[in-house]
């Protein structure tokens, strides 16, 4: 099976051997693609809030907002990363049964998931986790809610600057507002698979 | 004379299917070009790079595919080759069973559904769970996907619910967020207990061996959360050469495919989870297919390779929205499979060879597409292929006496007052065996021949008068 390597290098290199001349590679700045109208935003983390709302995406400076909501929707059972937890364990009254350590026999038991994240794009509204930032990957993505801790000069300008800061790590995943489908008949509904809720906190 | 298999096809399709797809495509195709426009001042000008990268791409394949799969490897995968579909199956069977893996869940791949894999992997013993909504609908249905983008456009909420009735999913309930929830709750313990998840990619970075996968519905995630084994299966002209490269394709995708600024999930995987991260994957694979794909390099259509699979062709081709993906009666539907499907025929070639007749050559599918492919072109470069295959004619009315009218004045002018009697004559009558096949799909509007001269003539007389009156 591993000839197989040979049989394709040789058809493409016999298929390619004709061209008188390959293309080259373009010449384009870096940042061709980046929204006309967000290049010139000053501070980041406000537009990243404007436009993640644009596809329903929320964001809260205070750890006592994300509490409120949690509480008010009878959202008392989650998860969070251990590093976080005692920064934000104070806000959170007894109420509450958050856990440190993830149990994937109980998926469903976690209502929210709160980890770090390493960054978000401004343009998009997107968040950044990396497997470096993520403690685990399915306490942010299993729980209803998913509550993504930042600071606010980790929020870039655009997707160019992001796609540069790519780096090492194995795993990078960008979330633009919550898991949504439109298979049915092309109706949105928000929470298929992932969160229903996608939160940006800023830490400090 | 016969009419062709795509044109039979379209004659069956019922007419709340013409208008599910009718409504889907539009809608999509108008959200795109508005969103376009909006953000870039010259989207044009995006797509006509993106094209000169992906042809950079398919011209130096034999260079990149060697860099990425030294990338790759550095990074932790393992990489594997499969000249045709049969080896690609059998690295993706070997991987499994190696493993002693007999439940897979699956994100959304069209390279899978090109090898047939769901039902070879069944046969052994496999499970093999489709995770996107439209594709697990399409599953349990025994259906095919009739658009790469939006599989099941061709369906209503109606037929969705019974089939989850049918399956043990609830009783029958046709609301989308019903229908959502269910997959859910049914998907979440798949995933959990899968012992492997495959993807395809979108991208694969030739400098950094960066994959890049993009879902919506965040099944591929799932799909790299909870199992231990990681299997993409890529086509070979996926490549990218830098990183740089994705922030422009990332935007032309979204928008192309979906009419969204970027898609919600976005994933760079370089290799297996990082160390001291409890979840996803401790072991990845990544297999490049060929399975036709360098033949089509070798040939005169080789731009088709430039395609990163958006739809946005489909969505906006007047006979994609008339006749439906199933019409094509492959894999890749609409021009792009037009295409596509009749070069990776093989050998089959001939019984796809009504497709790229199946165009009025209107150009739109090459005005959106985000890589700039000349669609209509490859599609003429196709027909002559076709012509010297042996492909049957479809029914045409022959053109000799057409010739003879056009060059004989007199012949003309009693052919336009005979004409007339076509108005009373029902088609089916017409004295012409070959214009039978030709009338039997179409109605012909009312005669109005001899109307342009009678007009060009008045028309001058008037240019005279008033002329004569301005003087
Ligand atoms: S041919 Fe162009 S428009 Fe059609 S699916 Fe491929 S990339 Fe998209």
């Amino acid at each position: 099976m591993n000839d197989d390597r040979e049989v394709i290098l040789s058809r493409m290199r016999g298929a390619l051997a004709p061209l008188r001349k390959r293309a080259a590679y373009p010449n384009f700045p870096d940042d061709v693609a980046v929204m006309r109208e967000v290049v010139d935003w000053k501070d980041p983390w406000s537009v990243f809030c404007e436009r993640t709302r644009l596809v329903n995406g929320e964001s809260m400076e205070r750890v006592e907002d994300v509490v409120a909501l949690l509480k008010a929707n009878h959202w008392l059972h989650g998860y969070c990363d251990p590093q976080l937890w005692p920064r934000l364990a104070p806000a959170f009254g007894p109420e509450f049964t958050v856990e440190t350590a993830f149990d994937r026999t109980r998926v469903d038991d976690y209502q929210f998931g709160i980890t770090r994240a390493v960054g978000a794009i401004a343009e998009t509204g997107t968040l950044i986790l990396s497997d470096a930032s993520t403690s685990c990957r399915l306490g942010a993505l299993a729980p209803w809610v998913h509550i993504a801790v930042l600071r606010r000069e980790e929020v870039m300008a655009n997707m160019a600057q992001a796609v540069a800061l790519l780096g090492d790590d194995p795993n990078i995943i960008w979330v633009t507002g919550p898991s949504k489908t439109a298979d049915v008949e092309g109706i949105l509904i928000e929470g298929v698979h992932g969160p229903g809720r996608q939160i940006a906190l800023l830490l400090g | 004379m016969k009419t062709q298999p795509i044109d039979q096809f379209a004659c069956t399709l019922p007419p709340e299917k013409r208008q599910s797809v009718y409504n889907g495509t539009k809608a999509t195709h108008e959200k795109r070009t508005k969103l376009l426009a909006g953000d870039f001042a010259d989207p044009d000008r995006l797509r006509q790079l993106a094209g000169e990268v992906k042809q950079h791409v398919i011209e130096n394949l034999d260079t990149l595919l060697p860099q990425v799969e030294e990338r790759l490897t550095a990074g932790g995968a393992q990489v594997h080759w499969a000249a045709d579909a049969a080896a690609a199956r059998r690295h993706v069977l070997a991987i499994l069973q190696r493993r002693g893996a007999t439940r897979l869940v699956k994100a959304k791949t069209m390279v899978s559904e090109e090898i047939e894999l769901a039902p070879f992997l069944e046969a052994h013993g496999i499970e093999c769970l489709e995770t996107d909504l439209g594709e697990f609908i399409v599953q349990i249905d025994h259906d095919h996907p009739s658009h790469i983008v939006r599989p099941i456009i061709h369906k209503n909420r109606r037929e969705i619910a019974t089939s989850f009735e049918k399956n043990g999913l609830g009783a029958y309930n046709d609301a989308p967020e019903v229908i959502t929830r269910r997959a859910r709750e049914f998907m979440r313990k798949k995933y959990l207990a899968a012992d492997a998840g495959m993807t395809g990619a979108n991208f694969v970075v030739a400098e950094s061996g960066r994959l890049v996968v993009v879902t919506n519905e965040g099944n591929s995630r799932f799909s790299l959360a909870a199992p231990k084994c990681h299997i993409a299966l890529v086509g070979i002209e996926k490549l990218l050469p830098r990183d740089r490269d994705l922030a422009l394709f990332l935007n032309l995708l979204a928008r192309s495919a979906t009419a969204q600024q970027l898609t919600v999930y976005t994933e760079f995987i370089r290799g297996p989870r990082a160390a001291g991260q409890p979840d996803g994957p401790e072991e990845m694979h990544v297999i490049f297919v060929d399975n036709g794909r360098t033949d089509v390099l070798a040939g005169e259509c080789r731009e088709i390779l430039r395609c990163i699979r958006c739809g946005a062709c489909m969505n906006v081709c007047p006979v994609y929205r008339q006749v439906s993906g199933h019409a094509y009666r492959s894999v890749y539907p609409g021009p792009v499979g037009a295409v596509l499907s009749p070069l990776l025929a093989g050998e089959d070639f001939l019984e796809k060879a009504d497709l790229p007749k199946a165009s009025s050559l209107c150009g739109a599918c090459n005005e959106v597409c985000p890589v700039n492919i000349p669609i209509p072109d490859l599609l003429l470069r196709l027909r002559d292929k076709g012509k010297r295959a042996g492909a049957a004619s479809p029914g045409l009315p022959p053109m000799g006496p057409w010739a003879l009218l056009a060059s004989q004045p007199v012949v003309w002018k009693a052919a336009l007052i005979g004409g007339r009697l076509l108005d009373y004559i029902p088609p089916g009558l017409i004295p012409v065996p070959a214009m039978h096949a030709w009338a039997a799909s179409r109605t012909l509007p009312k005669w109005r021949g001899g109307v342009f001269r009678k007009w060009l003539r008045q028309r001058e007389k008037r240019k005279t008068e008033t002329g004569e009156r301005k003087a």
